[in-house]
């Protein structure tokens, strides 16, 4: 098999139909020859998501194209358990990939709506034809948008790994077999506390292995949901994720020193502006009401320094208020070490981390509040460069013993 | 009359001397095992001392708050009390083993009960101390998940689910130990049936409004604002 497309679903009957057939457009439109497979990897819907996903045939899309298939189309539709887990859903994919010796695998999300058959060979065919072992997406997006990875997980990334990959944690992307092999009998997913962030720790093991890395713009991604998810398992999925690699990877990121870019087909960055409602004085409130409840937990978190300094903003008035980038670099460090010191339980740790998270986003929003797609950017940078500043400062607290 | 005196004198000295003689040697052998007894839980406390420091017990007792209540009473840290106690009851232990050796008539009963009551001390501990570190776990967890929800009153949820934890972990304590098992039982009954009575009548009657208006801004007026906002993080 040339090629694999894994859709892990969960009750995902409203979209999945469109995915598949956006799929199966960009297969025969720009892979006409290759021998082509779709995965469907269903963690027990109650919907009729499997059967959407077998309706789904050549026939409807050749009635809304003029495209002709040249070899049979298979799409396989699997149960992998009765509760969604995507960690196995992820499994049965590289599985299904290495059984059927694919050269190039992709996942798509069917919880986006907006995808485009350009979305399936923009993401497949670096990896395919480009000898690229990853291949992960870059979005149009809200200058708002994506605050925990702007603010917090692509700059430490970028710090710690020496790498600037925009989007680390991706739902979706592309990968080589070599890699797809390489993530099986690494069992990344075992990493962590059950299979959170499986999505993330791609990217890590791509980025610990030394797999060829590459990102590539596929357009604006709109969410069933709208994009809302929940801040909390966000963060337990995203910077939870990372602060674990940590620990394993202490020898490769700990050498790194200068940020490598990544190859990027398409724009790097592109942020919409357009004017929507933020209730940036819930944040301030939430910020200090966290920071004054939760004073015995980030007094064994934070170093003395730093917690006084978060202290002294908090009492600061709301037009007053800034989180600086070296603030925040700190304490987002103080927290990665104390999460490897495992100081109070971990995911205590991370939660605790949300209402000083949501403080960087108050100053984020009141900085960039007029500001157009590129100052953000700038602004960015700037505080990627304060993390790959103060990079020491984390080793000096990582070999601390206590 | 005098001789009869200086006779009885005599046999008492003799006796007294036998007497002496008899027990000379047992106390001995209590001072020895005393003695020996002290080098042996000083040893025990030695080990045990390190081995609570490489386990980073006093880490454990301070993420369970045991060491705060320690340092308000002017009590040492965690494990350097724990050894005391252990070197403690290890020598006591002895030091009744050597005085069971004099065969002082009624004390072998009382060294048995001593001995018999150990091991519900020990578990008595054990119940207070997890009782310790899972108030804290379960009291930060509730602190946590209340200030990310932006509930009202997330410490005062927080003291209240510690102190639940702790008072029913003391209870269970004085039960191992069999003191005042009734009067501790009904004490806990009455209070915690109180405490339950008391927030059931507060929010069922006193605060009906104020969980309707929570209830509602919980679920319908913060997924609203949620929507509005339209930040998502990732």
């Amino acid at each position: 098999m040339d090629l694999l497309v894994g859709v892990p679903t969960h009750n995902n009957a409203k979209t999945v139909g469109e995915t598949v057939q956006a799929i199966r457009v960009g297969l025969l439109k720009y892979f006409p020859r290759e021998r082509v497979v779709i995965v469907n990897a269903d963690g027990g819907s109650k919907d009729s998501t499997r059967e959407v996903v077998a309706a789904a045939s050549i026939n409807d899309v050749q009635r809304s194209s003029d495209i002709y298939a040249l070899r049979t189309l298979h799409c396989i539709s699997t149960i992998y358990g009765d509760e969604p887990a995507t960690e196995v859903a992820l499994r049965t994919t590289l599985a299904a990939a290495e059984l059927l010796r694919a050269k190039a695998c992709a996942i798509v999300s069917p919880e986006s709506t907006n995808i485009t058959p350009e979305w399936i060979e923009r993401l497949l065919r670096p990896v395919y034809r480009d000898d690229f072992d990853l291949i992960t997406p870059l979005y149009r997006r809200h200058k708002f948008d994506g605050l925990l990875l702007r603010n917090l997980v692509y700059p430490m990334t970028r710090a710690l790994y020496a790498k600037r990959l925009r989007e680390p944690y991706a739902v979706e992307f592309a990968f080589s077999g070599r890699l797809g092999s390489h993530l099986l009998e690494q069992q990344v997913w075992d990493h962590g506390a059950g299979g959170v962030g499986t999505e993330m720790r791609v990217t890590l093991a791509a980025m610990a292995g030394g797999f060829h890395l590459g990102q590539t713009f596929l357009g604006t991604k709109q969410h069933l949901d709208g994009g809302s998810a929940d801040l909390v398992p966000a963060m337990r999925q995203t910077v939870g994720t990372l602060f674990s690699s940590l620990e394993p990877n202490f020898q490769l990121w700990s050498t790194n020193h200068a940020t490598e870019p990544i190859p990027t087909f398409g724009a790097e960055h592109d942020l919409t502006v357009e004017p929507i409602r933020v209730n940036r004085r819930r944040l301030y409130q939430q910020f200090g009401s966290g920071v004054a409840e939760l004073e015995p937990v980030l007094k064994s978190i934070l170093s003395p320094q730093t917690l006084a300094e978060v202290q002294g903003i908090s009492k600061l008035a709301e037009d007053d208020f800034r989180y600086s980038h070296e603030l925040w670099v700190k304490t987002a460090y103080d927290f990665a070490a104390s999460y490897y010191k495992s100081v109070i339980n971990r995911d205590h740790i991370i939660q605790a981390l949300a209402p000083l998270y949501r403080g960087k986003v108050y100053t984020f929003l009141l900085d960039n509040r007029d500001a157009s797609g590129e100052e953000v950017e700038a602004n960015v940078e700037a505080l990627c460069l304060t993390f790959e500043r103060l990079k020491p400062y984390l080793l000096d607290l990582w070999n601390t013993r206590e | 009359m005098w001789e009869m005196i200086v006779g009885e004198l005599d046999h008492a000295m003799q006796e007294l001397a036998r007497n002496f003689a008899h027990l000379l040697p047992r106390l001995l052998a209590t001072l020895i095992i005393a003695l020996l007894g002290w080098v042996i839980a000083y040893a025990l406390k030695v080990v045990v001392r390190g081995i609570l420091r490489i386990a980073k017990f006093d880490k454990l007792s301070d993420n369970a708050g045991a060491t705060q209540i320690l340092n308000k009473l002017a009590l040492p840290s965690s494990s350097e009390l724990l050894s005391r106690v252990v070197f403690w009851m290890a020598w006591m232990g002895f030091i009744l083993l050597g005085v069971e050796v004099l065969e002082i008539v009624g004390l072998h009963e009382y060294i048995s009960r001593f001995f018999l009551y150990l091991p519900r001390l020990f578990v008595a501990l054990f119940i207070v101390f997890f009782g310790l570190v899972a108030a804290s776990f379960f009291s930060r967890a509730a602190l946590l998940a209340a200030v990310n929800a932006d509930s009202p009153s997330p410490g005062l949820l927080a003291t209240l689910i510690r102190t639940i934890i702790v008072i029913f972990a003391v209870t269970m304590a004085f039960d191992q130990l069999g003191l005042a098992e009734r009067t501790i039982l009904i004490a806990f009954a009455i209070a915690f049936g109180a405490l339950m009575l008391g927030l059931a009548i507060a929010f069922g009657m006193g605060g009906r409004d104020l969980a309707r208006q929570f209830l509602e801004r919980r679920f319908l007026k913060e997924k609203e604002d949620q929507k509005h906002d339209e930040l998502s993080p990732l």
